[in-house]
Formats: structure tokens, C-alpha cells, sequence
């Protein structure tokens, strides 16, 4: 070995990375509240910037709040839809919990849609409404659940990669709807035109409270279900440790994919909320890929299902936000808003770093050694008490460092 | 049939660029869902490149144009990667999820871009001028050869570039020292710290040159095979792409050369449905029956990946750290 260096010649680096033990909890929403903050201003600058000075940099926070909270409709749909992202969050959770990368959202909440608008157009008017409605449930909860477990039972039985598998049925999903579109109306633009009969009714006459009341129904039910039932439990196992699960006796294949049905169904439940109780239609489009945000919303969340209320909450604000940006600084393009929102993931990923590691610098790490060596010289020739008054207060610096 | 083989294989070149890409990446442990948005950024990144100098100068010769092209996508595209890389390589964060948040950033970054950026005043008519003059030019004896001639001689330059790479990474990765010890970080990094090697560099070094390479992609959807027409929805195509060249890695088994037989093959699936009339000359379809042609490309590589899982060989696996991030202070 020629390249053994002599010690002094080794330099040891300005700095180095330690795990967290434990951050107190106001600490880490600062953190957080920083982030996202810091990524909110790098988003007012670039589109004060990509404007081009039409108008000022307060302008776009000030169109940021009125696109999200400005009339009474724009609070509705606000509502509706973080409520729609957090029941497709809900639904990721326990799959994610689990360490399965269901990345197939999309794709689940498309066939709910699907299902649910074929149950629509063939059953509607020539059914009671609440038979189509009973059945257009059922059948949306099934073909969510059909499209997560597909992948699921290949993962338990020959370790398949779900990440991709997930993700090749998202596009499935996508093109079976546009053909179903194209079979009902052949000389349509692959669009459909909104149905009338067997569409979901509205409760108290307000068309938003029925989807609401679903979700709230099932982040009651998605909390209980991950902290005090057996299989939440049981999921929690399987993705810190499959050979531990196994040795307390779980059975992992059996777990995997009743999560995952679980998983699609909601998936399910949320594509039949979006076709039919508000398009009363489908469309290729009608995920408004969700899969994908929700991803981000049940992680940001730490797949906690009431922290990701609040997660799924601000995203939707941001997304809605955006749209009236968008129209008021005279932006014609529709990513304008997928730019601002991958800038703030970015740097709410970048943050987790510093809730969980912290740099010590081994500049300052050197200076609070020093005194120590010289301590012991000193004290040789101090008296008892003394001394110990000293060390006494020394270790107490300590201990608050160490803190 | 000549035509369609030709446009398989230039349309294959696309995916190979993003599977080469992602198989480097790969190789040092990381797990890139991002490559759908770098490669849209590359396309982006390679139109601005070119527009500037089409836009500068009346007279463009075609090597400088494709040449700055191919400049500005790897710019492009690598500052991506590298942001990805800064946030799973140092600062340790989730794959999937900075993957995912790579790809919204960059889909909707570049149709941003492409729309509000790229296509002013008259570059969009440049650009394809530029596209069917210089991408899709060819050696001029070609066309004396035959079918011969059209498939292999008559590509334009980006396709024998893509081939040159694939080859060279395949080089790299089982030829060289570099490729070793890259192997090795992917395998354990722990291991390969302890022998010297520097794990954070060559991470760095290839998630950047991964993602670049990727974006290559991009570019020769657009300016190859669209001959240089960027369409407003130019992102939403080059995205599903990128998915697909993902699930290619895992159908060529973690080897470059493969990729370049695996991607013609991906290249032929995914165009088959304009090319119905070839393979059932007396058949007729529906509008709704033609509209279930582009399944074939994502069923298929469903198959892909429940025959190679259900195989299991052990060289066949993908690095075993991949998706992990390396904390070299954790036991």
C-alpha cells in the first residue's frame, strides 16, 4: 500500500454527519415550516421572474390565497379536493406502511371511475337509482381492488417488482378507459358528455357533502384500522422486518395481499366519488394523477392518516392556488403549476435530512475538548473543593451540549 | 415491413437511451423513478439548445446543430439528475419518493419550458427544418443499398450515437475498472468504502452521467423521430417512455448490450398500432378496437417481469443495495 498517508498529512474533514437521537416536536414543524417557506419564496421569484415584471412579487401569494379561499365554491372545491387526495392517501398508507410501492394509484382510481360510469350507462333509468347505486359500489370497490391485487399476489408468490408492475397497470387502466370511450361514442372527440341517470345522490342538496362525508368516514376508519386493529399491526411488521414478521408467525403472503385489496378498494371508492357523484362521467384524465401526489402527501405525512389531513390540505392549496396564479400573471401553460409544487417537494425532501441527521462541524468539536486537557493540569494544583465546584459545573455544560 | 423495422429501431434508440441511463444509475444503487421528467427535461434542454443557434445564424451547418443539441440535453437533463442525486446521495432521502417528485418537477418543468420558452416567434419552424435536414440525415449511398441500406445505413446520426453508448457502457460495466467498483457500490457500499473506493463520487459521477444520457432519450424523440415537430403534449408522450425504459432494465437484465436488442424490441410494441393494416392486411377495426393496440407495450412488459421474477436466476437480480441509501455511520 503506497498511498498510506503520514498522519499529518491526512486532513481531516471541516465536517461530519450524525444520526438525530430524537428532535423535539416543535423542532422538527420548524424545520418543516422553514422548508416550506424557503420554497414558497424560490417559487415567488420564479414567477414574478418568468412574468416578466407584469406585476410584483406579493402579488403572487396574494393570487395564491384568493385561488384557494376567494368565494364560497372556490372553499368548496378546495374541500373536495384535498378530500379526494386524502382518501387516495388513505389508501396508499397501509401498502406503504408495508414497504409495497404501490405506485398504482392512477390506475385504481381510474378503473373505480370506469366501473362505476359503466354501471351509470348501462344500468341507469332502467333500475331503481338505489339498486345502480348498490351495485355501482360494489363494482367500483371491486375493480380498485382487482387492480392492486394483481401485482400484489405476483410480489407474494414470485417477489415481482410492484413499483413497475403498479405502474404498467396505471397505463392499462388509462388506455381501457379511452376505448370504452371510444366504444360508446365512435364518432365522439374521446370525450363523454355527463350522464343524467343512476348518478349518486347529493346530500342535504349540497353537492360536495357526500364525497366529504365519505373520506371522513374513512380516516376515522383507516386511523382505527392502523392503530388498533391486528392487521395494522401485523403490516407495521411485514415492512420493518419480514423474517421477524414471519417468526412471530404472520403470514406475510396472506398480509401482503389483503392490504393491497384494501388499498385499491379505497382507491376504488374514491374513483366512484369522482364519476359518480361529481363528473358523472369518465375521462382518461380523471386520476388527475393523483397516484402520484398522494405518494407525496402520505410521505410528507408519515403515513400518519391525521398528520396527512393536514399534508394533502396544503398540497391542494398549492395546486388550486397555482391555477389563479396562473390566470392572473397570463400564463397559458397548465405545468406551471407541476413546476411550483416540484419545487416545494424538493425542498421538503431536502429538510427530512435535517430532521433526522445533524452536522457536527469538527472545527467546534476540537474547541470543546481542549479545556479538558488543560483542566487536569491546572486542578493539580487547586484545592479539593475547588475542583470539584469546577468539574461539577463542567460536566453541567456538558450535558447541555450533548442535548 | 421495411418501414416498420426502420422506425422500430429509431424508435427503440429512445427507450435505449433511457435504459442504458437508468441502468447506470442503477448499477450505484440508486433507483431513478425520475427519468420520465429528466428525459422530458433532456428533450426541453435539447430544443433550447438548438433553437438558440438555429435563431442565431441563417445558414446552420447540421454537425454544430446537433452537436449543441446533444449539449444542452446532457446539460439539461444532468442538472436534474444531479439534483437528484444531491438529495438521495448526501442527503440520504427516500428514492421512490424523490424519484416521483423528479418526475413531476421535470414533466411539468419541461412543457413549461417547451411552450413558453422554446417555441417563440419562429422557432418551432426552425426546429423542424433542423429536425428533417439534419437529425434525420443519412449516408447518401443508402439508398442504393436496398432494405439493407434503408434499415441500418438510412438512421439518423442520434441512433448509431445511442447504439455507440449502450455499447461502450457494456464496456465500462464488465471491462474496466470503473465499472468494478461501480458494480461493487451497487452490490455493498459498505464494502467498497472499506476498500477505498469513493463511494459518494462515483455515485455522483454516475446518477449525473445516467440522467444525462437519459435525457439523450428525450431529445431524439423529438428532434429524430418527431423530425423535429415539439408538439404541446411532447412531455406527456416522452413520460410514458420513460416508464417503460424503466421496466426495460429489468427485462435486460441490468446489461447494456441486451438493452439494444430489448428496446428495438419495446421500439416495434409501442409503434405496432399504426402499423395494424402491415400484420392483418384483410382485418378491419373499429375506431374503439384500434384503441387497444397501445396496450400491448405495457402488458407485455407486465409478462416481462413476472417471467423474470418467477426465473429468479441468482445473476440475473438487480444490485442488492438498490434503493438504500448509504449512511456509512450506520451499523
Amino acid at each position: 500500500m503506497s498511498n498510506v498517508k503520514t498522519e499529518k498529512s491526512v486532513r481531516e474533514p471541516l465536517f461530519h454527519i450524525a444520526k438525530r437521537g430524537g428532535l423535539p416536536l416543535w423542532k422538527g414543524i420548524l424545520i418543516r415550516f422553514i422548508a416550506i417557506f424557503a420554497g414558497l419564496l424560490v417559487c415567488g421569484i420564479f414567477v414574478t421572474v418568468a412574468a416578466d415584471g407584469k406585476k410584483g412579487f406579493f402579488d403572487v401569494f396574494a393570487s395564491l390565497f384568493s385561488g384557494a379561499f376567494g368565494t364560497e365554491r372556490r372553499r368548496w372545491l378546495l374541500l373536495q379536493d384535498t378530500a379526494l387526495l386524502l382518501g387516495v392517501s388513505l389508501a396508499l398508507v397501509p401498502a406503504f406502511k408495508m414497504k409495497f410501492w404501490n405506485l398504482g394509484g392512477n390506475g385504481q382510481i381510474l378503473m373505480g371511475c370506469l366501473t362505476s360510469t359503466m354501471c351509470m350507462f348501462y344500468l341507469g333509468g332502467k333500475l331503481p337509482d338505489p339498486v345502480v347505486w348498490l351495485i355501482m359500489t360494489v363494482s367500483a370497490i371491486a375493480a380498485g381492488a382487482l387492480w392492486a391485487v394483481i401485482p400484489a399476489l405476483f410480489k407474494a408468490f414470485f417477489r415481482t417488482n410492484e413499483s413497475l408492475f403498479t405502474l404498467m397497470m396505471n397505463y392499462i387502466a388509462f388506455h381501457l378507459v379511452c376505448f370504452f370511450i371510444s366504444y360508446w361514442y365512435p364518432k365522439g372527440t374521446g370525450t363523454m358528455t355527463p350522464l343524467e341517470a343512476g348518478v349518486l345522490p347529493d346530500l342535504f342538496g349540497n353537492k360536495y357533502l357526500l364525497t366529504l362525508f365519505v373520506v371522513v368516514l374513512l380516516t376515522v376508519f383507516m386511523f382505527a384500522y392502523l392503530r388498533f386493529s391486528k392487521h395494522g399491526y401485523e403490516l407495521s411488521v411485514v415492512g420493518e422486518s419480514e423474517n421477524t414478521a414471519r417468526y412471530i408467525g404472520v403470514n406475510v403472503k396472506g398480509v401482503i395481499i389483503r392490504t393491497l385489496l384494501l388499498s385499491g378498494a379505497i382507491c376504488g371508492i374514491v374513483g366512484l366519488l369522482i364519476s359518480g357523484s361529481i363528473n358523472h362521467a369518465v375521462g382518461s384524465n380523471y386520476d388527475n394523477n393523483m397516484g402520484f401526489t398522494a405518494i407525496m402527501a402520505a410521505w410528507l405525512g408519515k403515513f400518519d392518516p391525521l398528520i396527512i389531513v393536514l399534508t394533502s390540505f396544503f398540497i391542494t392549496f398549492l395546486t388550486r392556488g397555482m391555477g389563479q396564479v396562473r390566470t392572473d400573471f397570463g400564463f397559458t401553460s397548465e405545468a406551471l403549476s407541476s413546476v411550483i409544487i416540484g419545487i416545494i417537494y424538493f425542498c421538503v425532501i431536502a429538510c427530512e435530512f435535517f430532521i433526522s441527521y445533524q452536522i457536527k462541524f469538527n472545527g467546534e468539536h476540537k474547541k470543546t475538548k481542549k479545556p479538558k486537557k488543560n483542566r487536569f493540569e491546572e486542578t493539580v494544583k487547586r484545592d479539593f473543593a475547588e475542583e470539584f465546584k469546577m468539574a461539577k459545573e463542567e460536566n453541567f455544560e456538558e450535558n447541555k451540549e450533548e442535548k | 415491413m421495411d418501414t416498420f423495422i426502420f422506425s422500430a429501431i429509431e424508435f427503440g434508440v429512445i427507450f435505449l437511451f433511457g435504459c442504458v441511463g437508468e441502468i447506470l444509475t442503477e448499477k450505484s444503487g440508486h433507483l431513478n423513478l425520475g427519468i420520465p421528467g429528466i428525459m422530458c427535461v433532456g428533450a426541453a434542454g435539447g430544443c433550447f439548445g438548438a433553437g438558440i443557434y438555429l435563431n442565431a445564424t441563417a445558414n446552420p451547418i447540421g454537425f454544430v446543430t446537433i452537436l449543441l443539441a446533444i449539449l444542452f440535453a446532457m446539460l439539461f437533463s444532468g442538472a436534474l439528475a444531479g439534483i437528484y442525486a444531491v438529495l438521495t446521495v448526501s442527503l440520504r432521502s427516500n428514492q421512490n419518493v424523490t424519484g416521483l417528485a423528479v418526475t413531476i418537477f421535470g414533466v411539468g418543468f419541461s412543457s413549461y419550458f417547451i411552450n413558453n420558452v422554446v417555441l417563440v416567434g419562429e422557432t418551432g419552424t426552425l426546429l423542424s427544418a433542423a429536425g428533417l435536414n439534419f437529425f434525420k440525415a443519412y449516408l447518401p449511398f443508402a439508398d442504393n443499398l436496398g432494405w439493407f441500406g434503408k434499415i441500418f445505413l438510412g438512421q439518423g446520426f442520434l441512433t448509431y450515437f445511442g447504439i455507440f453508448i449502450a455499447v461502450a457502457a457494456a464496456i465500462l460495466l464488465r471491462r474496466t475498472k470503473i465499472g468494478l467498483n461501480l458494480r461493487a457500490i451497487g452490490e455493498s457500499p459498505a464494502t467498497a468504502d472499506a476498500v477505498g473506493i469513493n463511494v459518494t463520487a462515483y455515485k455522483y459521477v454516475f446518477v449525473i452521467l445516467g440522467g444525462a444520457i437519459a435525457g439523450l432519450g428525450g431529445l431524439t424523440y423529438v428532434m429524430e423521430y418527431m423530425g423535429g415537430i415539439v408538439g404541446a403534449t411532447v412531455a406527456d408522450t416522452v413520460e410514458g417512455i420513460g416508464w417503460l425504459s424503466i421496466a426495460l432494465v429489468i427485462f435486460t437484465l441490468w446489461k447494456p448490450d441486451f438493452a439494444i436488442l430489448g428496446s428495438i424490441v419495446f421500439g416495434a410494441l409501442y409503434i405496432i398500432s399504426s402499423y395494424v393494416s402491415l400484420f392483418f392486411p384483410n382485418a378491419s377495426f373499429t375506431f374503439a378496437q384500434l384503441k387497444l393496440f397501445p396496450l400491448i407495450p405495457y402488458v407485455v412488459t407486465i409478462i416481462v417481469l413476472i417471467f423474470t421474477s418467477i426465473r429468479g436466476k441468482k445473476e440475473n437480480q438487480p444490485p442488492a443495495s438498490l434503493g438504500l441509501s448509504y449512511f456509512r455511520e450506520e451499523r
